[in-house]
């Protein structure tokens, strides 16, 4: 049993000074989700019936390339925003914190990566 | 600390049964959580039937019609019996409020009677405040300035006065912070409702000189940001107040100061 104080135990290793931005980006994506996740929805509908050759060249067009690579961002760093406070609430071991932590950065950069890399193909890949 | 089950000496057993009480005809029945610190038994629920012919009608006049009637070991905290103090918070009926304020016939069915969710308990419906108190210090509630004091006292315009109603009537009686899961899962981090509604009622407090160093001090992924919105602390507030509000106000403020 520990024999500190309660307000030592309560002043813990002080403020973070940090977490505005965080909670401010989560909003800034979440706004951002809005448009981009509907377009995506209509451009996912607008495709069905079409053959691969007719859904290549729709989407090798610099205007859905952009999209694709914005609604990959977005999505994406308000996924690792959003897991990352799931970890930080539930996961209370602190290795197992730190791994979930660094297995949310990894998975969504890797993601992005693939999906940056497939709009690129679409578009120049030929 | 996330704990979905209970460990296995805090699992609560059926306990005794308590005698009616003789001749009465109005009874109520009330079912409440027992531990005591001196034996090693887990905790237990016990059944008492109370006189409601002869009893007040709030439930902390039922608590203490049993202590004086039936067990006088049935341990609670009462004081004011009229909403002011915050003794008696406890759960009643699934909810966290105040036994002085809470109608028995509010209730349907059996009262059930447990203490303040997720905090240790020192015997019967008392739980340890140690902690949220210090929480509570550790928000610095009372007035900070640099200038030099005035002859008088501070002074402040209506309008800024009024910006304190709602903040100053809580009487941190914790119902709030203790049915917050947050809290419940990262109450040693995070500061919680009651102590995050008085640090917002000393930052919009015009009199106040020391609202960034307040700010600094709270600008933390847990002490703040562990708030999700969930609203319990509304919702069980025993004086009405809304510190899912005054939490967001403080968020606000955070993102004002820098965008």
């Amino acid at each position: 049993m520990s024999m500190r104080t309660p307000l030592g135990r309560v002043r813990g290793l002080g403020s973070a000074k940090d977490g505005t931005e965080h909670f401010w980006m989560q909003r800034v994506t979440a706004v951002a989700n809005i448009p981009l996740v509907l377009i995506g929805l209509w451009l996912i509908i607008s495709l069905v019936g079409d053959d691969y050759q007719m859904v290549v060249t729709k989407l090798s067009s610099p205007g859905w390339t952009v999209f694709l690579v914005l609604f990959a961002f977005s999505v994406l760093y308000h996924m690792r925003l959003g897991l990352q406070v799931v970890i930080e609430d539930y996961i209370h071991t602190e290795w197992t914190k730190i791994l979930l932590l660094l297995l949310n950065t990894f998975f969504v950069f890797f993601t992005g990566a693939m999906f940056v890399f497939a709009a690129f193909k679409l578009a120049f890949g030929g | 600390m996330v704990e979905l089950t209970l460990p296995r000496n805090s699992q609560i057993k059926s306990g005794k049964t308590w005698p009616k009480p003789e001749g009465a005809t109005n009874l109520r029945e009330y079912r409440i959580y027992r531990w005591s610190p001196d034996d090693d038994e887990n905790p237990r629920v016990d059944t008492y039937y109370v006189d409601m012919d002869r009893c007040g009608p709030m439930v902390l006049d039922g608590l203490i019609w049993i202590k004086n009637n039936i067990d006088p070991t049935l341990t609670f905290r009462r004081s004011c019996r009229e909403g002011i103090c915050g003794s008696c918070a406890m759960n009643i009926d699934g909810t966290n409020t105040l036994a002085c304020t809470k109608g028995a016939d509010e209730i349907e069915g059996e009262v059930k009677i447990y203490p303040l969710p997720h905090m240790a308990v020192v015997k019967d419906l008392v739980p340890d405040m140690t902690h949220f108190y210090a929480q509570h210090r550790s928000i610095e509630p009372w007035l900070q300035t640099t200038t030099n004091e005035p002859e008088k006292e501070w002074r402040q315009s209506h309008e800024d006065r009024e910006k304190l109603d709602g903040l100053y009537e809580c009487i941190l009686c914790a119902c709030c912070s203790t049915s917050c899961p947050s809290y419940w899962w990262n109450g040693d981090r995070y500061l919680g409702p009651a102590a995050l509604l008085q640090a917002y009622r000393w930052l919009i407090d015009s009199r106040d000189e020391a609202t960034g160093k307040r700010l600094d001090n709270l600008e933390d992924p847990f002490r703040l940001y562990r708030c999700h919105t969930i609203m319990n602390c509304t919702q069980s507030c025993p004086k009405g107040l809304n510190p899912a509000k005054a939490i967001a106000e403080i968020k606000k403020m955070m993102v004002e100061r820098r965008v």
